[in-house]
């Protein structure tokens, strides 16, 4: 007690090395936890056996134009639909419509018969209906998401409904003509 | 036989004065808390709540003994757990149940709270108490959904994690962490397991916080008028009688649906395995949460709408500062008492909204709900605080009975 007394009656005159002892302490001490806590919470991010199945290869030879198929990467669906020259052409006839999103349609697709896409709506990570010939494909003929209603267009754009932005293009090669690499 | 008991007496003597537990339960809950001695039953419900989070840890704790948190052995594991597992069905079933009877409970204390003004002053923090109480249940509860591993569960994971995806700029970084991979899976599983686990014990804790704040003022009543000490009586035995009498009424209605109706409240589809290919049509979250899923769909923007459905619930820790008005008791503010109705009805209603596909007349329904339930909190509390004219408050509790005419 008599210290503390000592301690405040010397702040007060001026004197602040226990200050700074007190601050520094402080200081070491929170940097010490925070250094601790990072550790913990990075723990939580993707482990390096879960990022290593981050690609994934498949063919495109079997794909009807018109139709698509649905291969998952990383835990996701991937949308790979081989387009109607009808659909290319909407697309590109919309790349001047008034888009949410703004992105051309040469820009979605490296080669535009195939449109390759995360197939997980960008509102709340359903998964669009769209793939299978007896599913709704929403107002602009691409994909419609039933969770909450947004409408894609044949470029997997944005058109309506409560979702933010385009349905993603992932990273992706053509190893060749008929095989491609996500990731 | 005397003396046996009187060393007895002394055994328990010299254990409190070591350790005063029987004198810290008595002053919590026994004959040393005096509680205003007009409570009426909508006063039961905290205790019913304490007795939920009990039977809920309870139960927890064997389920876990025969629960497995891997994607390929959940669902199987809860099978078996129905199936095979003695009385594995009575304690899965009083589990899920269990969660929609805390629920119930602690909705008719927080309306008890809002009808009778307990969040007034000086009572604030112990109303901020309950509302984080709430928000861990909500948690929990959420966790604890996911972990049967069926479509619902795997979808509704899904969905209330990518509100997270909302925040600007870090949102998908929150997201993957929450995951902890790039769509829910094991390790999601996993850390939903050991929170789930984790939580209830939390919610322990602010429980305590809770009842502590509860005995600075003590109990609030049905006149909402500061009670003196002549009108209160020792909270044991009057109320431990009147609680444990409401608490057999609560038991019967609750082992009802466990024994009768005890999927009458969950979704069938959480009866199929989950699976990350393919989206039910109708992704509905479980009744409790329904009003606050509609005020999210009302919105037709995802950042606004995920605003507005945390807001809707964090507006409550705001309330003692939009309802300002001196008389707590909605019994003698005839104006507001209307309103309270009105927006206990709409909280009814966005509820049903929640459970409809959010398009056409739910869609509108639930538009005017979302409007009219942030109408009441930051338009109506305020302006009635303002020009509302209370009945008369009695003097004190017993004064309308021991001499009406004053």
């Amino acid at each position: 007690m008599a210290n503390t007394a000592h301690a405040h009656a010397a702040a007060a005159q001026g004197e602040t090395r226990r200050d700074f002892l007190l601050h520094s302490t402080i200081a070491v001490g929170a940097v010490g936890t925070a250094m601790m806590v990072w550790p913990l919470i990075h723990s939580m991010n993707p482990a390096a056996d879960t990022l290593a199945l981050a690609t994934s290869e498949f063919s495109i030879a079997g794909i009807a134009e018109g139709s698509g198929i649905t291969v998952v990467w990383r835990g996701k669906p991937v949308f790979v639909r081989h387009r109607t020259a009808a659909e290319i052409e909407q697309a590109k006839k919309d790349d001047t419509a008034d888009l949410r999103d703004p992105m051309t349609d040469a820009k979605r697709a490296q080669k535009p018969e195939y449109l390759i896409l995360v197939g997980v709506c960008t509102h709340l990570g359903c998964i669009p209906l769209g793939m299978k010939p007896s599913e709704p494909r929403g107002e602009y003929g691409g994909w419609f998401c039933p969770c909450h209603g947004s409408h894609y267009d044949t470029s997997g754009r944005i058109r309506k409904g409560p979702a933010p932005l385009n349905l993603a293009v992932p990273p992706y090669q053509y190893i060749n003509d008929t095989t491609v690499r996500v990731g | 036989m005397s003396t046996e008991k009187s060393r007895l007496m002394k055994a328990w003597e010299w254990h409190e004065q070591r350790l005063p537990i029987g004198s810290f339960l008595d002053h919590s809950l026994g004959s040393k808390y005096p509680a205003p001695k007009n409570l009426n039953y909508w006063w039961n419900f905290g205790s019913l709540a304490l007795f939920m989070l009990v039977t809920m840890i309870i139960t927890g704790v064997f389920l876990a003994m025969n629960y497995t948190a891997h994607v390929t052995l959940a669902f199987n594991s809860v099978e078996r757990i129905m199936r095979d597992v003695n009385n594995g069905w009575l304690i899965r079933y009083m589990h899920s149940n269990g969660a929609s009877f805390f629920f119930i409970v602690v909705y008719i204390h927080i309306f008890r709270g809002l009808y009778y003004g307990s969040y007034k002053p000086p009572r604030e923090v112990l109303w901020w108490m309950g509302v984080v109480i709430y928000l861990l249940m909500m948690a929990t509860a959420f966790m604890g959904y996911v972990l049967p591993w069926g479509q619902m569960s795997f979808w509704g994971a899904t969905v209330i994690t990518n509100l997270f995806s909302a925040i600007p700029g870090v949102g998908d970084a929150i997201v993957t962490l929450l995951w902890g991979g790039f769509s829910v899976d094991n390790p999601t599983l996993n850390r939903f397991f050991a929170l789930h686990y984790l939580l209830p014990f939390v919610i322990v804790g602010v429980v305590f916080i809770h009842i502590w704040a509860l005995h600075v003022p003590g109990s609030n009543n049905p006149l909402g008028i500061d009670a003196a000490p002549a009108d209160k009586i020792p909270f044991f035995p009057y109320y431990v009688a009147k609680d444990v009498f409401g608490l057999g009424v609560f038991l019967m209605v609750y082992f009802a649906v466990v024994f009768w109706a005890p999927n009458m409240m969950g979704d069938p589809l959480n009866y199929v395995p989950a699976n990350p290919m393919v989206t039910p049509p109708h992704i509905v979250p479980e009744w409790y949460y329904l009003p606050f899923y509609a005020i999210l769909r009302a919105i037709p923007d995802k950042l606004l709408g995920v605003v507005a459905m945390f807001g809707s619930i964090l507006i409550l820790f705001v309330l003692p500062w939009l309802d300002r008005h001196p008389v707590r008791s909605a019994s003698f503010r005839p104006i507001f008492r209307i309103f309270f109705w009105i927006f206990l009805a709409n909280g009814l209603m966005l509820g049903w909204c929640g459970a409809q596909l959010a398009e056409g007349l739910p869609l509108i329904l639930s538009r005017i709900g979302t409007f009219w339930y942030f109408f009441h909190f930051i338009v109506l509390l305020p302006l009635l605080s303002w020009i509302e004219t209370p009945k008369p408050l009695p003097a004190s509790i017993s004064q309308p009975v021991l001499s009406p005419a004053e």
